[in-house]
């Protein structure tokens, strides 16, 4: 089918324009691309836990602080940390939290599951603002960001602009793949079984707990990648990096762009950011563009109340029924 | 006879303070249908919940190779080689025909955590699924999504699940309620080529299923256990004859 | 450490307990009732506390204040109720948490357009604006007193409203059975907006009570809540008896680990509220 060809096709080349973005050298423009991607490997962490598993976690911002921390704490204090091992270093300890954590959340369900998750992030929360460990509500700064070194030769700064771009882009296509490829595994599978009839998928002997532990880990594994990016870019962390705004943001990416669908989780960050862009600038709105979160608020509301199925499903639905058939449509 | 594969002394559920089970006893053996039967409300269906681990018994023992596996969660007992069906059709309703047997074969493989191939790549366990949709008459309809399925098919199609995850006890809870005559003749035959390998429990209300299938018969009335033997044994036994009010036509048909 | 300073904290810990006993128990009964999550619940303890402030200042009274503040939040409660939630009853939690999630982002732009963003303070009622001495320098404040009696009576009402008036029969009953009340031909419509109401009253009442006490600060709602969800979580959901149980457990909790272990304890709450999942998973009261 060539429909199915192009829809395959797709992500490569839009991973290949994109790498093509620097070359436009608009500094202000690859910082909020960059931005945009990082959000975008948060959101479809994020995804796997409430659009395929069907765990509706709003604590999700821990993991994403939890590994900016990390890479504030675990490097040197003026120096370029090595990215070689600050990363996985970061990723494991949020790996490591996160089986930690969901054996508790895990045991519950539904709205106690919302609320434990929030609670536990907002225990981290504490953690980081209430004791010095770093930095407390000030946070910490990261005066130089990693490098990838190879002996002595510098193979990636991070300090350079164009550098962490592809970076962070070369992360960006990696998460999607992975975890569109871990979705049609058997894995995967049992995953969305475990959303649509998680009782069913026990009584066909499905471990349903290991599964949403599993699934939970990995979550909380890809939130701390997008949260050390985050925390090269914005060059410091505070706790504010794993509030519950935070966790209420990237949900709202998540069901914005349409969850249960990667691409929407990437296209719900992007319209986000842009949102977030647009809504506070001060060159349009003036004076109302500091209180750009009243916008964002009935925005919020309104996708609630009436795109449950985020702009994805809009735009599938637009493009199984052409504007002639609709109308037909709504007559019956 | 053959030593029992499947049985249960003593068991009881409460909830609250009604008794929903209470004290039954009975064993499953392979090559045998063993129905039982009883009016609504008898603690059928609350029996098959114990035996599949859906519920925790109060008190009793499920013995299983001579295992107690009362305690067990339902995947674990699953795990085991006990499936069942639901009375109230319980399936992937968004998914394929063929991917809710898929994924009930897949629960069976030790390739559950292979993370990075095709969920379809494997055909032992495509084959499985399969054949399971074969045998309960729904190959045809493989590609179709659950949700659009009839009821009588997705009644067959919630047994094709229960098979595709190779068990050796079955237990099935009114697996012909709303099933048309032609299906049910279907499960009927199939309940009865299915015996010769496994061990079922059937709960059923058709008589003459019933009476097609059953190699023994247990009778059901308050949570307790009235009768239990061959279905001649039952059919003549007073005590049966004197609950089962108005439903002795239907024993004697 | 002796036994005055201890019944200080022991005082101060059951009048934050049950502070939060009012603000969590309107959480539980929306829970539990409407099966709504509701995260702008802390935005109405800030609305409180807000009113208070800016009415006390206008007319000089805090008493006055309240009294005129009450019916609004009532108000607020039954717009909300009747204009937004009523349309979540049947969603998915999911759309409870992202529309109730923008709804405090409209609160709190709201309060910053009309109020401002810099903290404030409220006096204490020149008639309640004593102390009772309790040794040579530790004295205890009348009004925190006057607060722990307030929430008590409070609680009190709470309890024969819901276990022996005709209206609490009707909210029992619409917990557990929904179209069994409906059949019955009440309306339960007219019960949600009560409830709702209801709710939002007693923590915007906690705001306004608890004003002179912390100051009025922009951020004050989203602290109190998650403490709520807490509380929630542990007394289990649509428990009212199980909220007064866990408030009372946290604010000693909280009070106490202030005192004893200041750098840990924000965390001892949610240790607390983790020891207790991991033993009971539906909460010290909440049904299975």
């Amino acid at each position: 089918m060539p429909g199915n060809a192009i829809s395959r096709a797709l992500p490569w080349v839009i991973v290949g324009l994109l790498a093509l973005f620097p070359v436009l050298d608009s500094t202000f423009y690859t910082q909020l691309l960059t931005k945009v991607l990082i959000m975008a490997i948060f959101a479809m962490s994020l995804d796997l836990l409430v659009g395929y598993t069907g765990l509706v976690s709003f604590g999700h911002a821990a993991y994403f602080g939890l590994a900016g921390y990390a890479l504030a704490l675990m490097g040197p204090k003026y120096e370029a940390a090595s990215l070689w091992w600050t990363l996985p270093g970061a990723i494991g300890i949020c790996v490591v939290f996160a089986l930690v954590t969901g054996l508790v959340v895990l045991r519950t369900r539904g709205i106690y599951f919302i609320m434990v998750t929030l609670a536990f992030a907002q225990m981290l929360f504490f953690v980081f603002h209430d004791t010095k460990l770093g930095g407390g509500s000030d946070g910490v700064y990261i005066y130089a960001k990693p490098t990838m070194n190879l002996g002595e030769t510098v193979l990636v700064t991070l300090e350079k602009l164009d550098q962490f771009y592809w970076l962070v882009l070369f992360f960006t296509a990696a998460t999607y793949f992975l975890l569109r490829r871990i979705l049609g595994s058997s894995f995967g599978r049992a995953l969305m079984g475990i959303k649509v009839n998680e009782h069913r998928m026990r009584a066909l002997g499905f471990p349903v707990f290991r599964y949403q532990l599993a699934s939970f880990a990995l979550a909380g594994g890809l939130a701390g990648l997008a949260g050390y990016l985050a925390a090269v870019q914005f060059g410091f962390v505070n706790p504010e990096i794993l509030s519950w705004h935070q966790s209420g943001a990237v949900l709202m990416m998540v069901i914005l762009g349409g969850m249960g669908t990667l691409h929407g989780a990437v296209i719900g960050a992007f319209a986000f950011v842009l949102l977030q862009e647009v809504l506070s600038n001060q060159a349009w709105f003036g004076i109302a563009a500091k209180h750009w979160q009243l916008a964002m608020g009935i925005l919020i509301m309104l996708v609630a109340l009436y795109l449950p199925q985020g702009l994805a499903g809009l735009m599938a639905k637009l493009q199984r029924k052409p504007p002639a058939e609709a109308e037909e449509g709504a007559d019956v | 006879m053959s030593e029992a594969i499947l049985r249960t002394e003593g068991l009881t559920k409460r909830f609250g303070g009604l008794v929903a089970v209470s004290d039954v006893s009975l064993d499953l053996h392979v090559g045998e249908v063993h129905v039982v039967i009883g009016p609504n409300g008898a603690g059928k269906s609350t029996l098959t919940n114990l035996l599949s681990g859906d519920l925790p018994a109060t008190s009793g023992r499920v013995m299983l190779d001579g295992r107690d596996i009362a305690g067990l969660s339902s995947d674990q007992i699953s795990r085991m080689g006990v499936g069942r069906s639901y009375q109230k059709t319980n399936i992937f309703l968004p998914f394929t025909v063929f991917e809710n047997a898929r994924l009930a074969a897949q629960s069976r493989t030790p390739y559950a955590l292979r993370v990075f191939s095709r969920a379809e790549a494997y055909d032992a366990i495509n084959a499985l699924a399969s054949a399971a949709l074969e045998s309960a008459g729904l190959a045809h309809r493989a590609q179709r999504v659950a949700a659009t399925l009839s009821h009588g098919e997705q009644r067959q199609l919630e047994i094709a699940m229960c098979l595709a995850t190779q068990p050796r006890v079955l237990l099935l809870d009114e697996p012909l309620a709303g099933m048309g005559p032609h299906e049910s003749q279907r499960m009927v035959e199939l309940i009865s080529k299915l015996r010769s390998d496994h061990a079922i429990m059937l709960i059923e209300h058709d008589m003459d299923a019933v009476f097609a299938l059953a190699n023994r018969l247990t009778v059901m009335v308050n949570g307790e256990v009235l009768e239990t033997g061959s279905p001649e044994q039952v059919r003549s036994s007073p005590a049966v004859q004197a609950a089962y009010l108005g439903g002795e036509e239907m024993l004697h048909e | 450490m002796d036994l005055a300073f201890i019944l200080i904290q022991l005082l101060n810990g059951l009048q934050y307990g049950l502070l939060l006993f009012l603000v969590s128990s309107g959480l539980t009964l929306v829970f539990g009732i409407m099966g709504i999550i509701n995260l702008a619940h802390g935005s109405f303890y800030m609305v409180g506390a807000y009113l208070a402030w800016s009415l006390a200042s206008m007319t000089g009274n805090l008493a006055t204040a309240i009294a005129i503040a009450i019916p609004l939040t009532v108000v607020l409660g039954m717009a909300l109720e009747k204009l937004l939630f009523r349309q979540l009853y049947t969603r998915d939690h999911l759309y409870q948490v992202l529309l109730t999630y923008g709804l405090i982002l409209v609160f709190e732009e709201l309060r910053s357009i009309i109020w401002g963003d810099d903290v404030h303070g409220v006096a204490v009622p020149a008639l309640l604006n004593a102390s009772i001495p309790l040794t040579e320098n530790l004295s205890y404040p009348v009004y925190r007193l006057a607060i722990s009696g307030v929430c008590l009576l409070l609680a009190f009402a709470l309890y024969v409203l819901i276990q022996k008036t005709r209206l609490g029969m009707m909210i029992r009953a619409g917990a557990s059975n929904r179209d069994m009340v409906q059949s019955l031909g009440i309306d339960i419509k007219l019960i949600y907006t009560l409830v709702f109401a209801m709710g939002v009253a007693l923590a915007a009442f906690a705001g306004m009570i608890n004003a002179p006490l912390s100051s009025v600060t922009p951020n004050m709602g989203s602290h109190v809540l998650i403490i709520c969800f807490v509380v929630v979580v542990i007394g289990g959901i649509g428990s009212v008896k199980g909220a007064m149980a866990a408030s009372l457990m946290i604010g000693l909790a909280e009070t106490f680990g202030q005192v004893l272990v200041p750098e840990v304890a924000g965390m001892i709450v949610y240790v607390l509220m983790a020891i207790v999942l991991v033993w009971r998973p539906e909460g010290l009261f909440g049904r299975k």
